[in-house]
């Protein structure tokens, strides 16, 4: 079985392009041509190229020895937070950026939650001298505030979403009207593994060098490719897509999804897309998502502005239907706490979104010989308002 | 039995007004009076919005009253039953508009099956594209007697507006230039150009051009290109007015007819 997406962009039943006709040229183009572009030679040094010179590749895989010794296992990390811009999303963005300008475009849009994407969008266009617009939830314009400086000072102009919950479904509602109104020239830079076909894909290979550097690190340090397990949380998806894509195949190897369940699944206040949600479209992909039975979008809740999302991306979709990953939960409590125990055993203080990967620890019965790799997908620079208002130090 | 939409366009081939409004606002219960205010004021056919959380295709007006319209508790179901006794009262086509996924978990066959029960002549779903139409949705819809209205941009190739024109019935929506609803309101020249090659392609379709049409003025413009003419978020603002609904129907269509 394969958990690729097939000709027609789709992963089992989930994918698809659910576009309106106006923005059918621009994802017909990309479609028609970004394989070619990413497998080209000259793409492939410049990404290669930038991902070792700038975005500082290839990320540690660290091995955790207080945290192993506190879990009786054996935990690497792998250290997506020492990317530059301080998390994963760079990688996606520096593949995006290199496709943009292969196709012409010259001006940039993006979406963020957590502000990581856009800030990682606003570099790259700082880098290549392109304009760049983000769009972003007023709510975690609040939340994020940094990211949102760091934003503005590379020269982005960043637009609060006022509609629904103003968080990261409402930024990417935004992100789409403007595309819808500006279809010439202008490239999307969507952040996680969603949208329409082509995206998911893309997005996925672009985050792909983060399983590919997994295996030869881990085989470097402990003689082995492939360890018992993979950990990542799951906002659309993107971090994790990169950290299952090259043991998607090897069925020995456990893939283990985190999603973040706010006050607790039981209550409203949630994102746990996968343990709660239905099949549907949303932001033009059919996959799973949190909906009324009437088929309104739900709010979503999480204390991380990065997993507040009511979607999920449909590779993921596909790998809990035919259950090849697993899908955990963890709420803002569980993720607080493993957010400052990795900061006491390791000096390590991560992203929020990333706290739900560290989470999963003690949902497991992890056994000494077992090899778990966390990604850590990015740091708590971000989140340092949040950990204050909680711990108060 | 044939479709409305059909028979209008062989009896009127110019300025047809085709008037939107979101379902359940401004009141829940506006639905049929709204229709029949708007039949009263010679309005040839009628797009009735069934609201979606996240409409991605909608300007800020068709957002609020969608977002209102939920609020106050329209559904797809809610607005099937208040379309159940319709026919007894107008024979006007009927159009539903609205996103893929509210009809997904509806259920496609029952959705279309209860559209035909109420007599609905057409469907525009924006998200829902051409190949997804074709391969999973052309059957039940045909079997149902419901056109699916299709729609192009300023961007559509020749190529691809051929084969919409190949598979629609009834007419093709011709959005007026690369925007979400309710946004600009003159006919650039850019616009005139865009007009002006899809009249030279002799499309079997007749085409109605919507999005940007406010006034007497864009009315008329776009009625020049065109069958007729699509008014969506300037009809929503004026329900949002305080004045009994009568009058606000009556007014509007007023102000969009009459010559200037
Ligand atoms: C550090 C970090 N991890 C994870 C995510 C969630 O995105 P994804 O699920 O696409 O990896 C974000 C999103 O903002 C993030 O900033």
């Amino acid at each position: 079985m394969s958990y690729q997406v097939n000709e027609k962009g789709y992963y089992g039943e989930f994918g698809g392009a659910y576009i309106p006709e106006m923005m059918v040229p621009n994802i017909e183009e990309l479609q028609h041509n970004y394989l070619e572009i990413i497998n080209s030679y000259d793409f492939r040094q410049e990404f290669v190229g930038l991902l070792k010179n700038y975005v500082g590749r290839p990320s540690p895989l660290y091995f955790a020895k207080r945290l192993s010794e506190k879990y009786q296992s054996k935990i690497y990390l792998k250290r997506e937070d020492l990317n530059h811009t301080g998390s994963h999303k760079i990688n996606n963005t520096i593949g995006q950026i290199l496709v943009a300008q292969k196709l012409g475009k010259h001006r940039i849009i993006a979406e963020t939650g957590a502000g990581q994407h856009g800030l990682a969008t606003a570099t790259v266009c700082a880098l290549m001298g392109l304009e760049c617009i983000v769009y972003m939830g007023a709510v975690d314009v609040e939340r994020q505030a940094p990211n949102v400086k760091k934003m503005r000072m590379l020269g982005a102009e960043v637009i609060p979403a006022i509609s629904g919950n103003q968080t990261l479904k409402d930024a990417t509602n935004e992100a789409m009207r403007d595309w819808i109104n500006n279809p010439v020239d202008t490239h999307y830079i969507i952040g996680s593994v969603v949208g329409p076909h082509p995206y998911p894909d893309m997005v996925a290979r672009f985050q792909s060098v983060i399983s590919e550097e997994i295996r030869w690190q881990l085989e470097e340090q402990t003689g082995r490719e492939n360890p018992t397990r993979v950990i990542a949380c799951v906002g659309g998806g993107s971090n994790a897509a990169g950290a299952f894509y090259h043991f998607l195949d090897q069925e020995n190897v456990e893939l283990i999804g985190v999603e973040a369940a706010g006050k607790g699944i039981e209550t409203h206040e949630t994102a746990a897309t996968l343990t709660l949600g239905t099949p549907g479209v949303l932001h033009s992909s059919r996959s799973i998502l949190m909906q009324t039975k009437d088929g309104q979008i739900t709010e979503p809740y999480s204390i991380s502005a990065g997993l507040d999302y009511p979607g999920i991306g449909p590779m993921h979709a596909n790998l809990f239907t035919s259950q090849r990953a697993r899908y955990l939960w963890a709420t803002d409590a569980e993720v607080l706490d493993a957010a400052l125990e990795l900061t006491r055993l390791e000096g390590i203080i991560p992203a929020l979104e990333s706290a739900h990967a560290l989470a999963a620890l003690k949902k497991l019965q992890l056994k000494p010989e077992e090899v778990s790799v966390i990604n850590l997908s990015g740091r708590g620079d971000k989140d340092m308002e949040t950990y204050l208002n909680h711990f108060g130090y | 039995m044939k479709n409305r939409i059909n028979k209008l366009f062989q009896e009127k081939k110019e300025r047809v007004l085709s008037v939107y409004f979101t379902a359940g606002y401004p009141d829940l219960e506006d639905t049929v009076s709204i229709i029949q205010e708007l039949v009263k004021n010679g309005v040839d056919l009628i797009e009735i919005g069934m609201p979606f959380s996240d409409p991605v295709a909608d300007g800020p007006v068709i957002q609020r009253s969608s977002l209102i319209a939920l609020q106050n508790g329209m559904s797809i179901r809610k607005l099937f039953d208040q379309l159940k006794d319709i026919r007894q009262v107008t024979d006007i086509p009927l159009i539903l508009m609205g996103y893929i996924n509210p009809v997904l978990q509806y259920g496609v066959e029952a959705f279309c099956e209860k559209c035909r029960e109420v007599g609905i002549d057409g469907l525009i779903i924006p998200d829902l594209p051409l190949s997804v139409y074709e391969e999973d949705f052309r059957s039940v819809f045909e079997n149902n007697n419901l056109h699916n209205i299709f729609l192009i941009t300023p961007q559509t190739s020749d190529d691809r507006m051929r084969t919409i024109d190949g598979i629609s019935e009834g007419f093709i929506y011709m959005v007026s230039s690369n925007a979400t609803t309710g946004a600009k309101s003159s006919v650039t020249d850019f616009q005139r150009d865009y007009f002006e090659r899809v009249n030279s392609m002799e499309l079997k379709n007749p085409r109605m051009i919507g999005f940007g049409i406010s006034n007497s003025e864009t009315f008329r413009n776009a009625c020049q290109y065109a069958s007729g003419a699509i008014i969506g978020s300037a009809f929503v603002k004026a329900l949002g007015g305080t004045e009994p609904l009568e009058q606000k129907v009556s007014q509007f269509i007023n102000s969009i007819v009459t010559e200037s």
